[in-house]
């Protein structure tokens, strides 16, 4: 993993030495979820795991998709699909800033070069009824993060607070590389000793980009997805309305609510009325599942497998 | 004096909360010593990124103090005796002492509390102030229920260099600190004030006053662009925000492509102040923008600051490109076209889109065009343009852009000059220091833009409450005061008084049109659109023959009328009516808010406004000039003269000699001013001279007063008043008012009514004090 000073790391390379360097602070390492989210905060190991008493230590990298940003692989820096790092420590251990400034260090990131500021950034996301105080970090002027101590979630109080950290990869690899377009950053080194080939982001991605454009602005299908998005909001409603509510599968259907709305207000469909109204149909979701699940949390014994 | 020093020292600060938070934290300390009998001097406080820091001189204890407490007569019984030493905290009624008054003995407990000292004082009031502290908004922390802004980190509290250990937030404060995390973390081990501010200054490179960083950067950044030739374009509100995003504040020169200096000033400065916190930097020959900017980094860099500046230069040229996408874009389509797209924009749910509004306001600059001496066409035309740039991508991206970006782009289509002007120019003015529009036609869009908002609000019973005012409706209602008398359009139609409440209750049928239900309403809906368009056309300059027409028609559409759409409209002219007449109200108080604040006097503004004059103009001439006139000598004795006569009359009603409705004012529409309700107020020429001359000068009065009022020449209507003064006074000196004659005493109050109703044609001299 250790890389010499002054090759910059890769793009995996900067996944593997964050995950790493959390992984030393006691985080749990976790892998993606598996349904299309548009932010790392949306994983169930965020949003359900910040509510309720028990602590809880984590980082994952989490593709997001924003389909209205797709831009036909044609704009240096603006993606349908990309990535997030995201850390939460619950509750947030007293020397948290500092840890964060030393996953700087640790992808190369010289503090005596560049100059790191915490600009006031207070964080919302109405859709799971959250929010935060904290800052948008700064590198020489451009964000490399958002630092946030999450103060509610679901619309409820926190009992412990979390730390959250999330790190834009594409923008902080670009950084840390010296490129200016997303698709030329360095996805993996070549390896001399057994002859395989730099790969560049844009040999994994720029396809994907322009083939998921042209689906999500020509050719997805409104009203089959706004059936589907019917579908899974009763789906999330029937769940939450268990006599033993489930939540966490609920809670994937309010996932898979909002990815769909996402791809109709990207086709241009959506009125700005109707989007309102769309927002708080997805907001009445997740505020379902994040309630429910603080309720069913409480319910259950700590390992209870050994039992 | 011993020397109190605290520092709190926390998590990066926003910046814009830093300042506020230094003076609460100094008056919370400063109060709390006081009130625990503490003298304090030379209080100091100063606020940094991550610190806020106290210091004052203050006694090293609190003085003893001495407290006397009253209790019970000497021989009072049992009881009393017993709660007073409960309360006095005596075991036995000789510990109090006896002292007498006029009245007799008394019990006196004298309680002596010994000083305390100054650190026990500090150690209880610093955990409360933390805990209840000011914060805009505070958070909690890892597994803490206190509140700071962000999280705690450390605190010292030293008195004469002595560590008291208060406890806050789950820190117990000491005598470390830290400096700035590159250039001189520290820890630091501190003694006392100046020891704290010469340490962090020499060794943890942290500049502890806010001032001195400004002054630091300021002078820094005016040298660095004045070697290139160049000068800095000064921000206070900037200077202020980076002075609270650094401790150790280094100024660098960065630079963009020049290409992007096609962009507007106004876009650039924006996009560094707003996204970069840079300043922006000009050539002083031409004025102009240079390709350069101030960057405020927060470290000396072993490399100059060449990566720090290269990094800056990435972002804001990303920002820039941005930008000038954003342009390009916007400019592929004519402004107009955008007009379109207002329909799915909503203003307010019950109000409709900025499309429906842009029309209401498009057919009232239409109709005020006349008003204001602007082309009726352009008027109209300028109305729609006016909001089209609020769907433009660059409006969205810099909303404070709105009005400029629009007038930008249709100058460069080429566009008229006066309509452009109203573009950009309508929403003024923002606030009571904001310039008002001049441009005859930019008047009408901002007077018919402001004045839409407000009866649609009205017509939707949506009004300001209390400190509530979530639409701007009293700034929209300032707007529309500042416009019409800073460019005196007048509201004076043939009709009479009550015009400007006509012309409100016009403009309220636009957002009403919304509220038709069902098919009588909306009927009704059309039948008043007809009437007042043609009662609006009465008020145009047209021949007889023309009005003998419209007047026809109007009589002619009132009889035709079906009974259910009849009633639908009696019920929709009254509401609109009420409604209105509220909305008037309200935009008068804005006015009295107004003129206070250009000094006129509150008591002869409620004077002046009395009556239903509604004309702003008018109102504020009237104003001025009964405040000129009582500033006089015949103005101050008239007004004597003119409150004898009041109380002489009210006096007689109290006896039961005279009736109430004697002194109801005069009605307006049913009788003569002149001569009050009733016909029986006419006064008949007194026999005596100094009666007959006070009937003959009232006579000439007024009419002079009907006349000047009539062309709304005040100070005339005040020199009729004037002349008055002498043959009011030398009646009052003269004859017995209450003569033993009744028919005397009977004539000579009605000529004290006679000239009260006569003042009051001008102002409700009553309302006036003194």
């Amino acid at each position: 993993m250790a890389k010499k000073n002054d090759t910059p790391l890769s793009f995996q390379g900067l996944i593997l030495t964050l995950q790493n360097y959390w992984a030393a602070q006691g985080c749990v390492i976790l892998q993606p979820f598996d349904t299309e989210v548009g932010a790392g905060t949306l994983h169930p190991a965020t949003v359900l795991r910040s509510l309720g008493p028990k602590p809880w230590n984590v980082a994952y990298v989490q593709p997001s998709r924003r389909p209205a940003d797709g831009r036909y692989g044609e704009n240096p820096n603006r993606l349908q699909h990309y990535y997030q790092f995201q850390v939460i420590m619950k509750p947030n251990p007293p020397n948290y800033q500092e840890l964060y400034l030393g996953s700087l260090d640790a992808i190369g990131i010289d503090r005596d070069l560049h100059d790191i500021r915490f600009v006031e950034d207070d964080w919302e996301n109405p859709t799971v009824g959250a929010w935060g105080l904290g800052w948008e970090v700064w590198c020489d002027g451009m964000e490399v993060s958002q630092y946030t101590y999450f103060q509610q979630v679901g619309g409820l109080d926190l009992d412990l607070v979390s730390g959250e950290l999330t790190y834009g990869l594409e923008r902080l690899a670009m950084y840390v590389q010296n490129v200016d377009n997303v698709y030329d950053l360095v996805f993996t080194d070549a390896n001399d000793a057994n002859g395989t080939p730099e790969v560049l982001y844009g040999d994994v991605f720029h396809q994907n980009e322009v083939q998921q454009s042209t689906y999500n602005f020509e050719h997805s299908d409104s009203e089959k997805i706004l059936d589907k998005f019917k579908m899974a909001e009763a789906e999330c409603q029937a769940l939450l309305a268990l006599d033993k509510p489930l939540p966490l599968p609920a809670y994937e259907h309010a996932l898979k609510a909002s990815h769909l709305f996402n791809l109709l207000d990207a086709r241009g469909v959506v009125s700005p009325t109707q989007r309102q109204e769309y927002i708080k149909r997805v907001r009445d979701l997740a505020k379902g599942c994040a309630q429910a699940h603080v309720k069913h949390e409480t319910t259950v014994t700590d390992r209870a497998w050994q039992l | 004096m011993s020397e109190f020093f605290i520092e709190i020292f926390c998590e990066e600060i926003p910046a814009r909360m830093q300042v506020r938070a230094g003076s609460d934290l100094a008056k919370a300390i400063t109060d709390g010593l006081k009130k625990s009998g503490l003298t304090v001097d030379n209080v100091q406080s100063f606020t940094g990124p991550r610190r806020l820091v106290f210091t004052a001189n203050i006694p090293a204890q609190s003085p003893d103090v001495n407290e006397e407490r009253k209790g019970p007569r000497v021989g009072a019984p049992e009881p009393a005796l017993a709660g007073f030493m409960k309360a006095a905290g005596l075991t036995d009624i000789s510990q109090a002492q006896v002292k007498s008054d006029k009245k007799g003995e008394f019990y006196v407990a004298i309680t002596s509390s010994k000083g305390r000292p100054s650190s026990d004082i500090i150690s209880e009031i610093i955990p409360s102030i933390l805990n209840d502290f000011p914060w805009p908004k505070s958070m909690k922390s890892g597994a803490n229920h206190f509140r700071w802004v962000r999280p705690l980190q450390r605190m010292i509290c030293l008195l004469d260099g002595q560590i008291i250990p208060v406890q806050a937030g789950g820190i117990t404060a000491s005598n470390i600190t830290e400096g700035h995390r590159r250039h001189g973390k520290g820890p630091f081990e501190i003694n006392g004030f100046e020891n704290y501010i010469e340490t962090l200054e020499n060794q943890g490179h942290v500049l502890v006053s806010a001032q001195k960083r400004k002054e630091i950067i300021l002078s820094d950044a005016r040298k660095l662009c004045a070697d290139k030739g160049l000068e800095l374009v000064e921000d206070d509100g900037l200077l202020n925000e980076v002075s609270g995003l650094t401790e150790w504040p280094v100024v660098l020169l960065g630079d963009m492509d020049p290409e992007f200096l096609k962009l507007p000033d106004e876009v650039i400065r924006l996009t560094l102040k707003t996204h970069q916190k840079t300043f922006t930097v000009r050539d002083p020959k031409t004025g102009k923008l240079a390709a350069h900017y101030i960057i405020v980094a927060n470290q000396i860099a072993p490399d100059g600051g060449a990566a720090i500046k290269k990094g800056n230069g990435k972002v804001i040229s990303a920002r820039l490109s941005d930008a000038r996408f954003f342009q390009t874009e916007d400019a592929k389509i004519p402004l107009i076209e955008y007009y379109d797209k207002l329909g799915s924009v909503v203003f307010h749910k019950k109000l409709g889109s900025i499309q429906d509004k842009a029309e209401r306001v498009a057919a009232l600059a239409r109709e005020l065009a006349p008003k204001v001496g602007a082309d009726a066409d352009k008027a109209e035309q300028a109305a729609r343009l006016a909001k089209c740039d609020l769907v433009t991508q660059t409006v969205v991206e810099f909303t404070s852009l709105q009005g400029q970006i629009g007038a930008q782009m249709y100058r460069n289509e080429g566009g008229d000059e006066d309509i452009a002007t109203a573009i950009e120019e309508h929403y003024k003015p923002q606030g009571p220091s904001d310039a008002v529009p001049t441009n005859p036609v930019a008047v009408a869009v901002a007077l018919a833009d402001k004045l839409d908002t407000l009866v649609g609000f009205w017509a939707i019973n949506e009004k300001p409450t209390g400190s509530k005012d979530p639409y701007a409706l009293r700034r929209a209602a300032l707007g529309v005061v500042r416009i019409v008398l800073e460019n005196d359009v007048r509201f004076i139609e043939e009709m009479g008084r009550g015009s400007f409440l006509f012309w409100l209750d016009r403009a309220m049928l636009g957002p009403m049109l919304k509220r038709g239900q069902n098919s009588y309403q909306s009927k009704a809906y059309e039948f008043e659109e007809q009437l007042l368009t043609l009662a609006l056309r009465l008020s145009l300059p047209i021949s007889q023959p023309e009005k003998d027409a419209i007047k026809l028609q109007i009589e002619k559409l009132s009889v035709d009328i079906d009974g259910d759409i009849a009633e639908a409209f009696i019920k929709l002219t009254q509401l609109m009516w009420d409604q209105s007449k509220d909305l008037l109200a309200f935009i008068l108080d804005r006015l009295k808010v107004y003129l206070r604040d250009q000094g006129m006097r509150h008591d002869i503004i409620d004077a002046a406004m009395s009556g239903d004059e509604d004309d702003l103009v008018s109102i504020v001439n009237r104003v001025k000039a009964v405040q000129a006139f009582l500033s006089t000598d015949e103005g101050e004795n008239l007004l004597a003269g003119y409150k004898r006569a009041v109380n002489i009359l009210k006096s007689e009603v109290k006896k039961g000699n005279l009736l109430d409705s004697f002194l109801m004012p005069p009605d307006p529409i049913i009788s003569e001013p002149l001569y009050g309700n009733a016909p029986d107020t006419k006064p008949s020429r007194p026999t005596d001279p100094y009666g007959a001359a006070l009937f003959d000068a009232l006579q000439i009065a007024s009419t002079e007063i009907k006349t000047a009022l009539a062309r709304e020449d005040y100070s005339a209507a005040m020199q009729g008043l004037a002349q008055l003064r002498a043959p009011i006074d030398a009646f009052f000196t003269q004859v017995q008012v209450i003569s033993d004659d009744t028919a005397v005493k009977d004539n000579n109050l009605k000529l004290l009514l006679n000239i009260r109703d006569i003042a009051r044609q001008i102002a409700d001299f009553e309302a006036i004090q003194g």
